[in-house]
């Protein structure tokens, strides 16, 4: 993975001595609140309902052992004992004091973590394919213009104070781990008509309480140009996006009112302009930060299908945990394990500090000291040697980290919430807990098959609901909390936003409601059908009938 | 308020009639783009320095082809938040090619000076800040690193890394 070089590590030095003299001044009330809100907010600081919140940054996935060892101090010495990973492969800290967030961002630093611009109306951490450089349907790997990306955000002067927020996805591979269709600029790479490498760049996608997918404003881009191509894009943004509106001031807007062919124009006619200048990416800076994403020192292996078998055959648990949560890597003789942070009963993304030392060895013993944070919220070892898995899962299930749950209905993608959270209308973490609860029956999970189920407290949809399977959204109704259901989303390459069922119900009715959307679908399905497909088959209404009755046909 | 230029607090020259009624007949002004469009030869004729103040919903490709008729462009923050006009300085400095003081005016705030020295800045009417050249001199030497190349000049770390080799 990506290591700092001098550069990098004096510029992380400098902003963490930066921002403490930023809260020196606000605690000596040299800056109003006003003034030091988005300063604080550009290091990841955010009050919430009881204390600071803390962000800080996975870039595109990628933790070290060391990294995440880091993590379980901060949890320890600063926080309760624990952390949340999110939908953006960010990890919060919930209970952060802001005398100490100087000390917190300090020791991250020397671990080479930042939290900057995890916040703030910039460019957010830039996230990506879980599995980049390990997946069996890669194309490239995307990391490296990851890489190239984060630097090139990293305060930048033009750019640090957008109208918006601004989030940018990058996929290597054809199949979309990173919702690349809901985000400001969405990066997928593919090859040209000559066979080259490039990007096909997406604009315009996002989720919040105006969801849109992304369109495409360019079909292929040269590497070499990608920085300049993006600047071209921010530029156009940074001077025409509104600034009267916040909720009216994301690209997505803009795009959407003029039209992408009006937006493309614009970007195109400033990029003339710009494209052959100093953001050219020199061939010789590609090739340094591709270096440190060399594959690890694989071992020349074959693959134990057989050997898997007869143990898989043994063992009921091992078997489930290998279907559910093991998938193929592109070496053979090696796997991608993916450790499950949804529990039935737990809060997704939450993970004590003991366990995050505990995943650190095992990343350490098994996988080349690499862990992988998923935008679903879970975690990744992704080069295991097969031959370990077994072991490896037993050390996991002690760990009450194997829940072979990665992709069935409970492994449920879920905001922080009420119980956190300043922005939020109710609570998304009891939904979770409740679904997660009713569906522990692993044979019927796996049975089910294939399901998404996103919630967010509030309609700025951290928790994506629009783009899940099932999104439930937390309303506020005169004081009581409601949960508004939408079917049919996805964020994959068939991106697709979620088709509202109905009126809100109560907490206690949501998990029966699930219930029955999931009985309607295994009645309709046809042989492997999965959920969305068959929704997408079938439409809204017979699963409308079954959650509000028959009356609701008659509206 | 401070007006400061090369890091040290320095006398404006220029008086600002861009919110006046009449543009006075002698010395160095600051009109607004309405003035500028509706005085053109007057202002020309004037034989004094001439600045623009730009509001931040005006580009400055507005004034693209007269950018070498003024001595001074302002552009406004009229919020500290709104950053169009980090994107006007570029484009005045960098494509229009504008040699001239380029003054940041409104809520001009410490904590932002850096970010506008590197996109084309060369004055800052600096807010309440009670030691203005202390704290322009704090803003300057956080950062030594910096890793987008825009028109200033300065080495960013992709060319000091391509340097070494």
């Amino acid at each position: 993975m990506y290591r700092y070089d001098e550069f990098d590590e004096k510029f992380v030095a400098e902003r963490a001595a930066q921002f403490r003299r930023q809260v020196k001044r606000r605690l000596a009330g040299e800056l109003t609140e006003d003034q030091f809100r988005p300063l604080r907010l550009m290091n990841g600081l955010y009050l919430q309902l009881h204390a600071y919140m803390l962000r800080v940054n996975v870039p595109y996935g990628t933790l070290s052992s060391k990294q995440m060892r880091c993590f379980a101090h901060i949890a320890r010495k600063y926080d309760r004992n624990f952390g949340h990973f999110t939908t953006r492969q960010n990890i919060q800290y919930n209970w952060i004091k802001l005398e100490q967030a100087p000390d917190i961002i300090k020791a991250l630093a020397d671990a080479e973590i930042t939290s900057i611009q995890s916040s703030g109306n910039c460019v957010r951490n830039i996230t990506s394919d879980q599995y980049a450089g390990c997946a069996k349907d890669e194309l490239a790997d995307p990391r490296v213009y990851c890489e190239l990306l984060r630097q090139y955000s990293f305060l930048h002067p033009e750019f640090s104070y957008l109208p918006r927020k601004f989030k940018i996805a990058v996929t290597g591979s054809p199949n979309d781990r990173a919702a690349v269709a809901v985000h400001d600029i969405g990066l997928r790479m593919h090859k040209n008509d000559q066979g080259e490498l490039g990007f096909e760049v997406l604009v315009g996608g996002g989720l919040g309480r105006t969801p849109y997918i992304g369109q495409t404003i360019r079909k292929w881009l040269a590497p070499e140009h990608l920085l300049s191509y993006v600047e071209a894009i921010l530029r156009v943004y940074n001077m025409l996006g509104r600034r009267d509106n916040i909720h009216k001031a994301r690209i997505k807007i803009i795009v959407n009112q003029m039209g992408i062919d009006k937006y493309r124009e614009l970007v195109d006619k400033e990029w003339e302009l710009t494209k052959n200048g100093a953001l050219k990416v020199p061939a010789a800076e590609l090739e340094r930060i591709n270096a440190y994403f060399a594959p690890p020192a694989y071992e020349k292996l074959a693959d134990l299908t057989v050997e898997l078998g007869a143990e898989r055959n043994a063992d009921r648990a091992f078997d489930r945990w290998m279907r559910g949560n093991v998938i193929e890597h592109k070496v053979p003789g090696y796997a991608i394990v993916n450790i499950s942070l949804k529990a039935p009963g737990r809060v997704p993304g939450d993970i004590t500090a003991d366990k995050m030392d505990a995943v650190a060895d095992l990343a350490d013993r098994y996988s080349f000291g690499e862990i992988r944070v998923s935008h679903r919220q879970n975690l990744v070892l992704v080069d295991v040697k097969q031959s370990d898995l077994q072991q490896l899962w037993r050390e996991l299930f002690a760990l009450e980290l194997a829940t072979p749950n990665l992709g069935l209905l409970s492994d449920i993608i879920c905001c922080p919430g009420l119980d956190y959270c300043a922005l939020a209308n109710a609570r998304s973490i009891p939904i979770a807990q409740d679904i997660s609860r009713a569906f522990t029956d692993l044979d019927e999970l796996q049975r089910i098959g294939n399901f998404t189920i996103n919630i967010s407290g509030c309609m700025n949809a951290c928790g994506h609901h629009h783009v899940g399977h099932i999104g439930i959204l937390g309303v506020d109704k005169r004081g009581e909390e409601f949960f508004q259901l939408t079917l049919g989303g996805a964020s994959d390459q068939h991106a697709s936003l979620g088709d509202r069922l109905g009126p809100g119900l109560p907490q206690a009715e949501v998990p029966g409601a699930i219930r029955k959307i999931v009985d309607t679908y295994l009645e309709m399905r046809t042989h492997e059908e999965r959920f969305i497909d068959t929704y997408r088959r079938v439409g809204i209404e017979p699963f409308k009938g079954a959650v509000y009755g028959a009356e609701a046909r008659t509206h | 308020m401070s007006l400061i230029k090369a890091g040290k607090v320095v006398e404006d020259v220029f008086f600002d009639a861009s919110q006046a009624d009449a543009v006075p007949p002698s010395g160095a002004v600051i009109v607004s783009f309405d003035q500028w469009q509706a005085q053109r030869d007057a202002l020309l004729a004037r034989d004094a320095p001439l600045g623009i103040r730009l509001h931040s919903d005006q580009s400055p490709e507005l004034i693209a082809a007269d950018v070498q008729r003024f001595a001074l462009i302002a552009l406004e923050f009229p919020k500290f938040r709104d950053g169009r006009a980090y994107s006007y300085a570029r484009l005045l400095r960098e494509r229009y090619g504008f040699k001239g003081e380029l003054r940041a005016v409104g809520d001009v705030l410490m904590e932002q000076l850096f970010f506008m020295l590197r996109t084309g800045f060369d004055a800052f009417d600096l807010q309440q800040s009670p030691d203005p050249v202390a704290a322009f001199q704090t803003a300057m030497a956080d950062f030594s690193v910096w890793y987008q190349p825009t028109g200033d000049g300065r080495k960013t770390a992709v060319e000091l890394r391509l340097g070494r080799r």
